[in-house]
């Protein structure tokens, strides 16, 4: 289960930043969106991957750990927020800006850049 | 009501902004402007009575939710998080008066957005755990973005995007060091981290290392370290003159959490870990000030010029925090204080130079001559000492002090040539610049500089911070005494773990 889950971590970090990189709004909203996929998952397997156990404190010595369920939760309000807000800022860009990419540049199909 | 006076630092902004959205408000503008001035006041007294609180009885701690540490969350209040908190809400004061000469009707919602941004950054100042300063980070990232879009244009658009996705990228970053430190020490509360930092074993160590390395990445992206800075210039020319001088504070938050993390958690007794970050520190903040004093002679207009100076201060605090003594720490305490007044100063005082000449802007260049030269040259005088480091301002008591408590540190003799060499980059360049736009005139005084006078409350803010360079040399000797005592309690671990953890038995 701990390969399973940490290769699901990293196939999203990777092509997280792979998208981010692509230096175009869109792309770039869909990059953050995962990554912070990868993040919510990472926080989650903060507390130890277990199964079939309380989410509290008893006497046994294995239980699920509830904070980083909180965090997780947490960290996905304020993503979801910052994704809004991505989007919208990615919209104006378009229109201001007249082209997606993050520097305001056009690029034609010669792959020449125009400022 | 006064065991609560902890918390109203974070709550007084808060209601403040959310009664600035209320309905009387949205229509009337100078009811508007004169609520968030009265507001913003009270949340000043507040933190001054925190400060004298903290002054007589030593530092507060605030369990929210009557939660104790470790397991809920606390607010600690220490003589240099509450000094921080009064001077953003000083801060605040300012920014909210110089708007309401009419920059605040240039967007929607500059007043409680204003607020919201300085209950982030209260927040961050006060809060003793490490998710809940991850929280308020993302509070005032949040306010600030729509601040930095405020009466904008197209190339706003563009440096914001760029402000917008490098701070998502940096909070994703700050989760995972969250999620790896939590996964080995099991807690987030600052102090109770400090603790088990020691007792770790093994791979753990590694681990824990990677964290508070992630940790670094952070903060230097929010503080604008080298080689993380380079958002810096473009959004704090780009975004309004006011809000610019809001904004200098808040790298002054990244520095912050350096100072409380690596003094801290990675302090002296972090066992394997200690000073694990101060190498890296050290060398990125002196790459940082060769850069920002670079930046400061190839500014073409004051907002470049100070934006390149708010880099050059980043990298002189973050190099005091490398040093880890009390004494770099007290020094980094002032420089911090001195640094953000005068920057937010010059900020201002581009705009209303600006204002006055047309189309020249605030552009390094000849242009028309001013409506009102001699105003605005004392003030640029005053504020150029100061940031220059001359006597007998602020500036200049930073800079020896910071100089004398690097006198015994590993690399003195890289800092100190390196330094002062950058000091006198900074003073060819601001006075290169002062002296082109104050005393080379083409034409005559235009109309619209006419128009543009300084208006009262401008004038008003403007005061209130240029004032505190002569005030902070005036006061000089109990302001550093204040410094030393806020330094000592902030390396005294024992005594931090006792207050935090244990309520102070």
């Amino acid at each position: 289960m701990e390969l399973l889950y940490a290769s699901c971590v990293g196939v999203l970090v990777s092509c997280g930043v792979f998208l981010i990189l692509r230096a175009r709004t869109f792309p770039i909203v869909l990059g953050l969106t995962m990554f912070s996929y990868a993040v919510n998952l990472f926080l989650f397997s903060s507390g130890r991957l277990v199964i079939n156990k309380a989410a509290v404190l008893g006497h046994s010595s294995e239980y699920a750990d509830p904070l980083p369920q909180a965090l997780v939760l947490t960290a996905i309000v304020i993503g979801f927020a910052m994704t809004a807000f991505v989007v919208i800022l990615a919209i104006r860009g378009r229109t201001d800006l007249g082209s997606d990419h993050v520097d305001g540049q056009v690029q034609d199909k010669n792959d020449k850049v125009e400022v | 009501m006064n065991q609560h006076l902890t918390f109203l630092p974070i709550l007084l902004p808060m209601l403040a902004g959310v009664i600035l959205l209320m309905p009387p408000f949205g229509s009337n503008k100078s009811y508007r402007r004169i609520t968030s001035v009265t507001l913003s006041t009270f949340a000043f007294i507040a933190s001054l009575a925190l400060l004298l609180k903290v002054q007589a009885d030593g530092t507060q701690v605030y369990a929210v939710g009557d939660w104790s540490a470790p397991f809920g969350i606390v607010l600690v209040a220490d003589p240099l998080s509450t000094m921080l908190v009064c001077l953003t809400i000083l801060l605040g004061i300012v920014c909210v008066l110089y708007a309401s000469a009419g920059d605040d009707e240039k967007g929607s919602f500059f007043h409680p957005l204003v607020h919201f941004l300085i209950l982030g950054v209260n927040g961050a100042f006060l809060t003793g755990d490490a998710f809940n300063l991850f929280v308020f980070f993302e509070v005032l990232l949040i306010a600030s973005y729509s601040l930095l879009m405020h009466g904008g244009d197209k190339k706003n658009t563009r440096a914001a995007l760029h402000y917008v996705i490098l701070n998502l990228v940096g909070s994703a970053i700050f989760l995972i060091a969250l999620g790896i430190l939590y996964g080995v020490l099991g807690t987030l509360n600052m102090a109770d981290m400090a603790q088990k930092m020691a007792l770790l074993q093994g791979d753990d160590v590694y681990l824990a290392k990677i964290g508070g390395l992630l940790l670094l990445v952070v903060f230097a992206l929010k503080g604008a370290l080298l080689p993380l800075h380079l958002w810096l210039p473009n959004t704090y020319a780009t975004a309004l003159p006011v809000v610019a001088a809001l904004f200098a504070i808040m790298t002054k938050v990244g520095v912050y959490s350096m100072m409380r993390v690596y003094t801290l958690i990675f302090g002296d007794e972090a066992g394997e870990l200690s000073h694990m970050a101060q190498s890296w520190l050290w060398w990125l903040a002196l790459a940082t000030i060769t850069m920002g004093a670079i930046g400061v002679l190839a500014s073409k207009d004051l907002r470049k010029l100070t934006a390149n100076l708010v880099i050059v201060s980043v990298g002189t605090l973050v190099a005091l925090i490398a040093v880890q003594t009390i004494e770099a720490s007290s020094a980094a305490i002032y420089y911090l204080v001195h640094s953000t007044l005068v920057t937010a100063a010059l900020f201002l005082l581009a705009d209303l130079i600006g204002r006055q000449r047309g189309n020249v802007l605030d552009g390094i260049t000849a242009g028309p001559p001013f409506a009102q030269p001699r105003l605005l040259g004392v003030c640029f005088l005053i504020a150029a000492l100061a940031v220059i480091g001359m006597p007998p301002l602020s500036g200049f008591i930073g800079k020896v002090w910071l100089l004398e408590a690097t006198l015994n540190a590993e690399y003195t003799y890289v800092f100190w040539p390196l330094y002062l060499l950058a000091s006198l980059m900074i003073l060819v360049g601001v006075s290169k610049a002062g002296s082109t736009v104050f005393w080379h005139h083409e034409g005559e005084v235009t109309k619209s500089g006419e128009q543009h006078r300084v208006h009262p409350a401008q004038l008003a803010a403007l005061i209130i911070l240029i004032s505190g360079a002569p005030l902070m040399s005036l006061f000089a000797g109990p302001l550093s005494e204040y410094a030393m005592g806020a330094a000592t309690q902030l390396h005294d671990f024992n005594n931090n773990i006792k207050v935090i953890l244990l309520g102070g038995q």
